[in-house]
């Protein structure tokens, strides 16, 4: 039980009467990376919102199914989505820091979760791990919207590793982004394996590649293939993983 | 949307007229005469608006300097009495500007706080349907004319406050200042409303991620970023309270005086301007230059704020990227 | 985990929300609810005095022989003038500012000060149409001199309006007709403006209603409180509904003060009309096109 992370069984999304995620069941191991790979609608950043509840936000989105996390079902009606989300964090496509300063954006976690340490220490650890802290040091009361686009969306990951969570969620979280920035978020990624499990949602297969354990391939809302990331993309099981892979389609 | 000079006329006429020889496409003469007179008729009709601002400007100036003449600056700008139509004449204009000030103050204790938390809970919580029922039955209070405030003022609040503080006068500023607080709530909430919605969605995104409940969404992080655009509506708000005449004339009373009190009668610039109007002070004395001293005191403050709110929208609007 | 370093304290936090989301709801209330005592004062008030007779008598100083003809009549003169000399400069300047100036400092400039002047107390609008229109032109206290200033007050709301309503013509049109040969003035008569009229006239109206509530300018520049005749020409001096509203609510006595309220009814149906006419207006263009 402790080395899965994350668990879906029979997960499915609606959008109205639109079957965005169809019944997708698979587990997520701890400390690993894994990579939802797929053409562009195929229901990857849906399935990844359903695991932090981040679609319970639109109003005709509908779950059917269970996402186990240590043993309770996320979808539960006595669950708060809001304790979900401190626990299971997540980064976005385009980085999104609040207009405030870069200390304050890495503290608001912590302020509204009722953070019982030192805040400066904390910001500053975070940052560290986050691998911004050189940079910005020198200028924590600085607007974040001064940093560049790499910059920004390594705060958003140091403000979403304020708050300690298991679970990294990114959904394609560099391609609003230079090929420099990039490749320090995929070393960051790495680099973070060691303490959290992370979930990417990526359209670039060379990334889910580089920095992946294990992928998933998705088509249509279905999950088509699961496994190893280097099994995968040198000998894939099912053809339609393989022509996705060789560029046949999306 | 503009372009550059009209294209060339129609040719259409031209090529009937001359058959062999090449087409006339040079600007036929009557045309160009109608474009032109057009043009400055309608420039004209642009210029009104600046005509209407000199004109203000030099009617205040001229007719004040007249009153300066008589009257020193500083004995009008800082003198604590006003009493223009006795024989024991003071030109002090601060008890005007406290009454106005009175009134700008207790409005917006209403105003501010309601009008936000309407535009708060109209752009935040409500369904699109609550929406569009409310948002127009607002517009309806800012429609209604404030003769109609000054009456509702008189004759159903004040006896209220009377019931309640017993001791209050027939006139006094509290009457006044609830019912302009009224009156500018759709202003505040209009404004706010739309500098609200302008947010971007992924803001909101980004603080629902990190576990906060919607409360803290919308105080930590959606008011926050908006605030210019707030602060905007409130100056906005503020000004009009300034300005207001009607519903102080009628239920704030006409006695200029020094006090911090509501609960008794007092006197705004605008009511005081009304009460001369309506006496017989002949023109060209003193006593009715002051309508004009006060006037431009009220058009200068005024238009700083409306200046003001202008600035702040201009240069806070791209706070977001 | 360190879940033991974070104290959330969810249920406080969502009762402070709860308790925050009914304060907000609270004050969207208040506004709807102030509007309802008010309508319900006035006519519970009013309601008494009004009758034909109210609508046929002029004032007197026997409330019970009072009535709002002069007022009345007054005010249809002073919208029918306003109107006419609002509405062609109104739409006159919009039109200048969107076709045909060029974007350089002084349009700014103009597009600022029409702004700005939206925002000056109309009791300013009364001050300068005391001295101009009344003294200088020498208009006196007629319901010329009132219209001109009245349609100063408004014609910024009505160029705003009417801007907006221009630009909203998609540019496709005014292509199409250049592409046939017409003249700029050709292209907006006979494209532009009949597509942008309804809400041109829309703008129109709505600026024509704020005018109608209108007391303070008037004041400013002599509208007389008690008169028992209608106007007879532009000339003539005059009262309108909102200055007879005023003058009976001045007065202590409660009768005086039920005759504004009745007053007050006549002019909010009044508004409520116009108001209507303007959104069906609107409307049914709309569905013309």
């Amino acid at each position: 039980m402790s080395d899965h992370a994350l668990e879906t069984r029979g997960l499915s999304v609606f959008y109205g009467d639109t079957e965005a995620v169809r019944s997708i069941t698979l587990t997520i191991p701890s400390r690993q990376v894994v990579a939802f790979i797929g053409p562009s609608g195929c229901g990857k950043s849906t399935f990844l919102r359903a695991f932090n509840r981040m679609n319970d936000l639109i109003p005709s989105a509908r779950v059917t199914g269970e996402v186990l996390f240590r043993g309770l079902n996320l979808y539960d009606p006595a669950i708060d989505p809001v304790e979900v989300r401190r626990r299971i964090g997540m980064v976005f496509q385009k980085p999104n820091p609040f207009p405030k300063s870069i200390f304050d954006n890495v503290a608001f976690g912590l302020r509204i979760n009722g953070f019982q340490g030192k805040l400066a220490d904390k910001v500053e650890e975070s940052l560290q791990q986050a691998a911004l802290w050189d940079e910005v040091k020198d200028r924590l009361n600085d607007n974040a919207l001064g940093l560049s686009g790499g910059q920004q969306q390594r705060l958003c990951i140091a403000r979403a590793l304020a708050v300690e969570p298991e679970i990294i969620l990114m959904d394609e979280p560099a391609s609003a982004l230079d090929p420099i920035a990039t490749g320090r978020i995929e070393d960051l990624i790495r680099e973070l394996r060691e303490k959290y499990t992370i979930v990417i949602v990526t359209h670039n297969m060379q990334q889910a590649a580089r920095v992946s354990d294990l992928t998933a391939f998705l088509y249509v809302g279905e999950l088509i293939e699961y496994g190893e990331t280097e099994q995968l993309f040198t000998n894939p099981r099912q053809e339609r993983t393989e022509q996705y892979i060789t560029g046949r389609f999306g | 949307m503009k372009f550059t000079e009209a294209p060339v006329e129609s040719a259409v006429s031209n090529r009937v007229a001359k058959s062999r020889d090449q087409p006339d496409l040079t600007p036929q003469r009557n045309r160009r005469l109608v474009e032109g007179s057009i043009n400055g008729v309608l420039f004209l009709c642009g210029l009104i608006s600046v005509l209407t601002t000199v004109g203000i400007v030099v009617v205040l100036v001229t007719e004040s300097a007249g009153f300066f003449r008589e009257v020193p600056i500083v004995e009008f700008l800082t003198g604590t009495r006003w009493s223009p139509m006795y024989s024991d004449q003071h030109f002090g204009i601060l008890p005007l500007l406290n009454g106005t000030l009175m009134i700008a103050f207790g409005s917006s204790l209403i105003a501010l706080p309601i009008g936000l938390g309407s535009a708060i809970y109209l752009s935040e919580y409500a369904s699109e349907n609550v929406r569009k029922r409310v948002k127009p039955a607002l517009e309806v209070l800012a429609g209604i004319p404030t003769v109609v405030y000054g009456y509702f003022a008189l004759t159903f609040i004040t006896p209220i406050i009377r019931t309640v503080f017993p001791g209050t006068g027939i006139f006094n500023a509290a009457s006044g200042a609830i019912v302009v607080g009224i009156m500018i709530i759709p202003m505040v909430s209009s404004l706010s409303e739309d500098a609200l919605s302008a947010v971007p969605r992924s803001l909101r995104a980004a603080a629902y991620g990190i576990g906060a409940t919607k409360f803290e969404v919308v105080t930590r992080v959606v008011v926050p970023a908006s605030l210019s655009g707030v602060a905007a509506s409130f100056i906005l708000a503020i000004s009009r309270a300034i300005g207001e005449t009607m519903a102080v004339t009628l239920a704030a009373g006409a006695t200029p005086r020094m006090t911090l009190s509501f609960l008794e009668s007092i006197q705004t610039m605008t009511a005081y301007i009304v009460q001369v109007s309506l006496g017989e002070t002949p023109h060209g004395t003193l006593e009715y230059r002051t309508i004009f001293a006060v006037g431009l005191v009220l058009f200068v403050i005024t238009l700083l704020m409306n200046l003001l709110s202008q600035q702040i929208t201009r240069r806070f609007r791209e706070q977001y990227e | 985990m360190s879940a033991e370093r974070f104290n959330p304290r969810l249920v406080a936090r969502r009762r402070n929300g709860t308790i925050f989301k009914w304060a907000c709801f609270a004050a969207t209330i208040f506004g709807i609810v102030m509007l309802a005592i008010l309508l319900v004062d006035v006519t519970s008030d009013g309601l008494r005095w009004l009758s034909i007779d109210f609508l046929t008598r002029y004032p007197s100083r026997i409330p019970a022989r009072a009535g709002i003809k002069s007022a009345i009549l007054g005010t249809l003169w002073m919208m029918g003038l306003t109107a006419a000399i609002s509405f062609p400069l109104g739409v006159g300047a919009a039109i200048y500012l969107e076709e045909y100036a060029p974007g350089n400092w002084f349009t700014r400039l103009l597009q600022t000060n029409i702004a700005n002047l939206a925002g000056v107390p109309s009791i300013v609008y009364g001050i300068l149409g005391l001295a101009v229109f009344v003294r200088f032109f020498g208009f006196q206290r007629s319901v010329l001199a009132g219209a001109a200033t009245l349609s100063l007050l408004v014609l910024p709301v009505v160029i705003i309006a009417s801007q907006e309503a221009i630009r909203a013509v998609p540019r496709s049109l005014r292509e199409g007709a250049y592409g046939l040969g017409a003249t700029r003035w050709q292209m907006i008569r006979h494209q532009v403006l009949p597509v942008a009229m309804p809400g041109i006239l829309t703008g129109t109206i709505l600026s024509l209603s704020r005018a109608i509530g209108e007391t303070a300018p008037l004041i400013m520049i002599g509208a007389l409180t008690f008169i028992a005749f209608a106007p007879t020409s532009p000339m003539s001096p005059f009262t309108v509904l909102p200055i007879q509203i005023f003058n009976w609510a001045s007065r202590p006595q409660a009768d005086f003060h039920g005759l504004a309220a009745a007053a007050i009814v006549v002019l909010l149906v009044i508004l409520l009309a116009m108001n209507a006419t303007a959104i069906l207006l609107r409307n049914k263009l709309r569905k013309q096109l």
